[in-house]
């Protein structure tokens, strides 16, 4: 704390909680005595008429009492109050000599300020090589929207002592910020009319913090927090100025609301009655006020505690900007006021409470709209996290150390760990709306097969911890309504909300669907739209909307569904492979991680933090294109998996097939945090797809590889052999000649008996239901009649 | 004991004492922690402390030193307060500087606030309520082992008010003077516990009443619990502190009535303090209830807690001597345990050998998301229509230090409140059936489950149960986002056939006695049992559960060995998932007969017990033939 005071230079006397109202000090208004000190907020300013708006931003619900110099000494503090005033009154001087340098400071600021690295969309249409903040006033003299919004970092970057004395007098500082402004814009636009004077909005301060971090030096002090909304309450409106009139005479007088209490006039300055003064309510002034609670976002909590929550008043038109459940980067100052335990007494807890007074906000999930906030995430790596990070990705094997820190515990499988890992990183995101061919898909679907107990939900366990938006749902409890949204009455308000499901949950994240197999057709179906245009369409109680579900799915499933889909990039087969060699490695796997101690684990694999930081920056800014020879390496891979099928006249690979090809191959390119997609890259998709593709897409019956089973969950020469079994029980029935009824058992036993081939009752049923779509028989129970 | 106890009676004397001599150096708060670590290491010093587990509040002194067996169930805001402050004396404008830790409200005299010398700080509260489940004789044999002198001070202390919580219902006036503090005799602490009988009743027949008479509702993770809830104020590392951890805390206990929430006073408090007006009702209820009905307690020492056995040092593994002495008779405890249990599971030696491993088995790691060392057993074939299960229940009450019986009842499952939740309105955590601390014994009673519907909750509240089998981890809901919490709870399913949950390992209840009364029969049997053989058991189970545990190299080899031989002989006789559990079972086994390293014989005895098993599971599957 000591620190930070002395580098402060000329604010340096002043205490953290200046206990007064700075506000009222104009800088040009040398004579101090002449202010009227129970109106705080008036600064002689070139406004030319323009009112000026109260703040309570900056000076709401002070405690600290206030140096009082016009008024009378409050009785029993007499001899400290002389003391002060006359301390205090060598501080005025001080403060206000710093005021008036950062004034001029200030308006330097924007007057010169360029900023030609600028990434910001808000600042999109304007000149990078003009000073920023002069062109803002340009918009603004247009717009006649009177807020000023200033990024800390620029600030900072101007001027590193401006900087400070910002971020730790605010509330000194603001105003006067305010002032330079003002007096800047109507020197430019001396007709401008606007509601009121233009307010400055820092925001970004770059002491961004963590809730948990919040300590008490921070008290007083511009602060931005990020957080979640949980709540907002009713609108509450605060009294500024009190409005009393004579009931005598009707004189009328006005009354500023100083700390939450109205001086209520005991006489009426006109007739001299005493306690003749009435309220009148809807001549007084009232700002809008709301008080927000914030929670600490869910990443940047540490495991086994609860997150922690602060109370944030907005004011003015910040009143209703966020809803709960928005994620939040709150600009603020921190206070903190002692409470009383009652009025009549002089005891005090010695707690304080403590909030936010919000001046500005940025919704973080708004920007994700328009892509993914790369200013924002960027700034969760320090520098050296990043030198870390990239000494990590130019090793050579890079690639086969991540797949294998990926669930260690998970014995093998190390393509399905490369999939998985590629997955991870997503392909990189392609967007052609312009020439109106919609958004390519980036991410990258997986679906791993299995025998029961071969650690698949493990491993979908072991995803849904990693990534931060991940979800985790098992195909039999999930009804397509809890995966897509569902709407609800609030039984509080009565309103209608939409509740999201799972997979709009996950959206830029990992949606892991366990028992892919038992969901039902129609859940199922719900997926199609997702998985392949990334979005989710709604029409529900009346609601009709498209919500975003840029996700990423891994499913698991027993061995083969019905119905495979074509959507996933990668399916691959997790069987139980039944040789010595491979079960004594497993042996010593599984018998390792029941004695091996935490930190000979530790050491062995790489940490799952690291992990995650090397995915999450490789997602925000690594987005590798295509080279020349890459795009040749594709197109040849193409070719060659187009030719294999077609000997057999089988169709071996669709352009689906080429599409999960780029993705994989970028997301490999991303894993080496290269911006180009080169050869390697190709080939190793190449050979993942492969392996994927043997693994699942192999026919049994020839060990060929079989696109078609993949698309219509059967091989070609099951097909065929299904025809043939139908062909052959239809000769069975004609051979019977005319029985209208058949016994089924007795026709199946037939079937069998006459057969080479062995005949399941599956295949048996199928049969008599191809016939049944012939119309030729009907089944009903137990009996099949002929029609 | 020594009659100048002043840190027990008014250790805020000695925190003003030292902070004088400081002379606001930042040693001092050092050395406030130093003084009370040091007299608490004396010898049986922590017995002198009276409890709030087994003391009513009534009878403590408010201000003085005492301590609390409980878990955290929810973890408030961290405050800011006054350090350090100044107060001026009106009369006579003298200032003086005072110490504001350990403390609600700031001593007499008006505060000066423009004060230089005012120190904010920083504690975190703890919202922690008595361990959820805990046995009634746990409570019985720590209430007895106290040597804490409740003695009614003879000094007046007007904030004192003695109804306890119970029959106090006009908590919400003002506390006058109570002038009619007459003598009073010494409460025996025994009587103490009886007074206020702190008991668990079965759910299944009362499980939505509340048992709180006042309409405060206390948060209690199971129904039916009573107990002190208590405000923790923790000065240094709250970092360190988890959700759920099991905590012995010592600290000045704080029940000064102006800290209560008092609804009406709100009005005129408003207009002094607009902030007020914020906090919704249920918010100030929730965070500044009536300081009678949950006290404050300002930490000045916490010591986690390993496991809550009376009966055990509660440091175990550092007290040898404890522990070589229990082991050299540990073998024969655990054969008159399986005995006893043996009769328990109606004849059934191998249940009660698996009964046995269930009982002690704790997950001891986490690779990645596998929990390692949990061993959640299913007792298929239980009688449906007697009151088996509850005996059951009741007799493993009788050896856990904390167990909870959960009927499965479709009523149950559809409205029991399992998995805890934020209530954002009132800014706290709602506890659930779930919220358990390390190592209770949660019995699932699935004889109870008949047919029919289950609704949403009851869908999540199964997916809640197989989730904490599988990954020992429960799912927070926060509403907007759920939070994972690892626990480490040992499940036993009671069940007719084969559990809808998944298990690690499932036995089939084969009686080979057949009482034509069960009651009866299982109520002689816990008669039979000796107070003193009914302890050793005890001790037994919570010293085999906290033992180490390591495999050696050449064992190791034996066991791959062994797999690769086994899956070569018929591969689909044993799978990774078998091997897993074997690893678990071989590890248990070895552990309940005192051995800390696993030997061949142990290897092959776990593999052995194994293969009975799974064939007595495949031959009833035989039987039922419908049984996948």
């Amino acid at each position: 704390h000591g620190a930070q005071e002395s580098s402060t230079g000329e604010l340096q006397p002043l205490p953290t909680s200046p206990g007064t109202d700075l506000q009222s000090l104009a800088p040009q208004d040398t004579s101090l005595f002449s202010m009227d000190a129970s109106s705080p907020l008036i600064y002689d300013t070139p406004s030319r008429g323009t009112p000026a708006r109260q703040r309570p931003d900056l000076g709401s619900v002070r405690k600290a009492p206030q140096v009082d110099l016009c008024s009378e000494p409050v009785s029993g503090k007499a001899a400290g109050v002389i003391n002060l005033t006359e301390c205090n009154l060598k501080l005025h001087f001080a403060i206000t000599e710093a005021l008036n340098r950062a004034f001029v400071c200030l308006q330097r600021f924007l007057q010169q300020f360029i900023d030609p690295t600028s990434r910001e969309g808000e600042n999109v249409s304007l000149d990078l090589n003009e000073p920023l903040y002069m062109q803002k006033l340009d918009e603004i003299s247009v717009v006649g929207e009177p807020v000023l919004n200033v990024n800390c970092g620029h600030v900072q970057a101007f001027d590193a002592d401006l900087y400070r004395q910002l971020i730790c007098y605010p509330q000194e500082v603001i105003p006067t910020f305010d002032m330079a402004v003002n007096e800047l814009f109507f020197d430019r636009f001396p007709d401008s009319i606007l509601e009121h004077q233009i307010q400055v909005r820092p925001y970004s301060a770059l002491k961004t913090r963590n809730m948990r971090s919040l300590n008490p030096e921070d008290i007083d002090q511009l602060i931005t927090i990020s957080g979640m909304v949980i709540r907002t309450s009713q609108l509450i409106p605060e009294m500024q100025e009190a409005f009393f009139r004579c009931q005598v005479c009707a004189f009328s007088t006005q009354v500023e609301v100083d700390r939450g209490r109205i001086a209520e006039p005991a006489v009426c300055r006109n007739c001299n009655t005493t306690h003749s003064m009435a309220l009148v309510h809807n001549r007084s002034v009232f700002s809008d006020k709301q008080m927000i609670k914030l929670q600490e976002s869910p990443e940047d909590m540490p495991a086994g505690q609860t997150p922690h929550t602060t109370v944030v008043y907005a004011h003015n038109d910040l009143v209703d900007k966020v809803q709960p459940g928005d994620r939040v980067n709150i600009t603020g100052i921190y206070r903190a006021a002692p409470m009383r335990v009652n009025p009549r007494q002089s005891q005090v807890k010695s707690v304080y409470r403590t909030h936010f007074d919000a001046i500005h906000f940025r919704k973080t999930d708004e920007r994700r709209l328009h892509g993914l906030d790369e200013e924002n995430e960027q700034r969760l790596f320090t520098e050296e996290r990043v030198a870390t990070l990239r000494e990590l990705a130019a090793k050579p094997d890079v690639y086969e150390r991540l797949s294998s820190a990926l669930a260690p515990s998970i014995y093998e499988h190390e393509d399905i760990k490369k999939g998985i890992l590629l997955q991870l990183f997503g392909g990189t995101r392609k967007d052609f709306s312009q020439t109106g061919r919609g958004n390519f898909r980036a991410e990258i679907n997986i679906l791993l097969c299995g025998d029961p107990g071969t650690s698949k939900s493990q491993l979908l366990q072991y995803v849904f911890n990693l990534v931060p938006r991940g979800q985790y749902t098992s195909g039999k409890g999930s009804s397509a309504v809890g995966l897509t949204a569902y709407v609800t009455k609030d039984p509080e308000t009565r309103q209608l909300v939409l509740q999201t499901g799972a997979l709009v949950l996950s959206d830029n994240g990992i949606c892991c669907i366990d028992e892919f197999d038992k969901m039902s057709d129609n859940t199922r179906s719900v997926l199609h739209e997702v998985m392949e245009q990334q979005t989710l369409s709604i029409a529900k109680a009346g609601i009709i909307c498209q919500l975003n579900a840029r996700t990423s799915i891994l499913a698991a499933a027993n061995p083969l569904p019905h119905t495979l889909l074509s959507r996933f990039d990668l399916i691959f087969l997790m069987l139980d492979p039944q040789d010595e060699a491979y079960d004594r490695r497993l042996a010593h796997h599984l018998v390792a991680l029941y004695y091996q101690s935490e930190e000979q684990v530790e050491e062995e694999y790489l940490d799952m933090a690291v992990l995650k930081d090397y995915i999450a920056y490789a997602r925000t800014c690594v987005s590798p294109r295509l080279s020349e020879e890459a795009s040749q390496a594709l197109i040849e891979a193409y070719v060659d998996m187009r030719k294999i099928g077609s000997g057999r006249g089988m169709v071996s690979a669709y352009p689906r097939q080429l599409e999960s090809l780029i993705r994989l191959a970028e997301a490999h390119a991303k894993v080496r945090f290269s911006d180009k997609v080169e050869t390697i890259d190709v080939e190793e998709a190449k050979r993942l797809h492969r392996e994927a593709l043997k693994q699942s897409a192999t026919d049994p019956r020839t060990g060929f590889v079989d696109i078609s089973i993949l698309t219509t969950g059967m091989s070609a020469t099951a097909r065929k052999r299904k025809e043939e079994v139908a062909q052959a029980l239809k000769k069975l029935i004609q051979l019977k000649g005319k029985t209208p009824a058949l016994k089924y058992q007795q026709l199946f036993d037939d079937l069998r008996a006459q057969s080479e081939a062995a005949i399941t009752k599956d295949m048996f049923d199928e049969a008599l239901r191809a016939l049944a779509d012939e119309d030729y028989l009907t089944v009903t129970g137990k009996t099949v009649r002929l029609l | 004991m020594p009659s100048s106890e002043d840190w027990i009676n008014n250790p805020l004397g000695v925190v003003d004492g030292i902070f004088a001599q400081s002379k606001l150096s930042p040693e001092w708060e050092r050395k406030v922690l130093e003084y009370f670590k040091e007299k608490l290491k004396l010898n049986d010093a922590k017995s002198w402390v009276p409890s709030l587990n087994d003391v009513p509040l009534h009878y403590l002194k408010p201000n003085s030193l005492v301590k609390f067996r409980c878990m955290v169930q929810d973890m408030f805001d961290p405050e800011f307060f006054m350090g350090a402050y100044e107060t001026v004396d009106p009369s006579t404008n003298s200032k003086e500087l005072r110490c504001g830790k350990y403390k609600d409200v700031t001593d007499c005299g008006q505060v000066d606030f423009n004060s230089r010398n005012i120190v904010t700080s920083e504690r975190q509260t703890f919202y922690c309520v008595p361990i959820p489940g805990e046995s009634q004789w746990v409570k019985e044999s720590y209430a007895c082992s106290s040597q804490a002198r409740v003695v009614p001070s003879t000094s007046y202390t007007p904030h004192r008010h003695k109804r306890s919580y119970e029959e106090d219902d006009d908590m919400d006036m003002p506390h006058q003077k109570e002038s009619s503090s007459g003598p009073q005799n010494l409460p025996d602490p025994r009587r103490n516990v009886d007074s206020k009988r702190l008991e668990t009743e079965a759910p299944c027949q009362n499980a939505s009443s509340s048992h709180c008479s006042s309409n405060l509702d206390l948060n209690f993770p199971l129904p039916g619990e009573r107990g002190p809830a208590c405000l923790v104020k923790v000065y240094e590392e709250w970092d360190s502190f988890r959700l759920n951890d099991m905590l012995e805390v010592f600290g000045v206990l704080s029940v000064d009535p102006a800290l209560s929430f008092i609804a009406d006073d709100k009005e005129v408090s408003s207009l002094l303090d607009p902030t007020d007006t914020m906090e919704t009702a249920e918010e100030q209820r929730a965070h500044s209830p009536p300081a009678s009905l949950v006290p404050r307690l300002h930490v000045l020492y916490a010591q986690p807690l390993q496991h809550n056995n009376p009966l055990l040092p509660s440091a175990i593994s550092e007290d040898k001597a404890f522990l070589s002495g229990f082991l050299s008779e540990l073998n024969s405890v655990r054969g008159e345990l399986l005995t006893y249990l043996t009769h328990v599971l109606l004849g059934d030696a191998l249940a009660a050998e698996y009964l046995i491993l269930h009982l002690i088995s704790s997950v001891y790691a986490r690779r990645d998301v596998l929990p390692l060392g949990k061993f959640t057993l299913n007792i298929s074939g239980c009688p449906h229509n007697s009151s088996y299960t509850e005996q059951l229940c009741q007799i493993i009450q009788h050896l856990m230090p904390s167990s909870y019986r959960l009927c499965m009842s479709l009523h149950n499952m559809n409205n029991l409140p399992m998995v805890p939740r934020k209530d954002y309105t009132a800014n706290r955590l709602v506890g659930g059936i779930l919220q358990l601390a390390s190592n209770t014994s949660l019995f699932l009673d699935e004889t109870q489950l008949e047919q029919g519907q289950l609704d949403a909750t009851g869908v999540r509240n199964i997916t809640a149960l197989g989730n904490l089998i599988s990954w020992q981890k429960v799912d927070y809901d926060f509403s907007y986002h759920q939070m994972e919490f690892p626990c480490n709870i040992n499940v036993l399913i009671a069940s007719e056939g084969r559990s809808l949950l998944p298990c690690d390992s499932q036995v089939h209840l084969r009686p080979t006695v057949s009482p034509p009364n069960v009651e009866e029969y299982l109520k002689a049997i816990q008669l039979a049992q000796l107070p003193s053989h009914l302890n050793k058991y005890r001790v037994y189970l919570t010293v085999a559960r906290l033992l180490d545990y390591s495999i050696s190299e050449q064992v190791t080899k034996a066991v791959e060995e062994d797999f690769v031989e086994m899956r070569k002989d018929n591969p689909q006789s044993i799978s990774a998932e078998d091997l897993h559990r074997m690893l678990v079972v071989a590890r248990l086994l070895s552990l309940s007969y005192g051995q800390t390293t696993l030997s061949r014989d142990g290897w092959i005895k776990a593999k052995q017990l194994e293969m009975v098993r799974t064939s007595r599971t495949q031959q009833q599957e035989c039987v039922n033939g419908n049984e996948p």
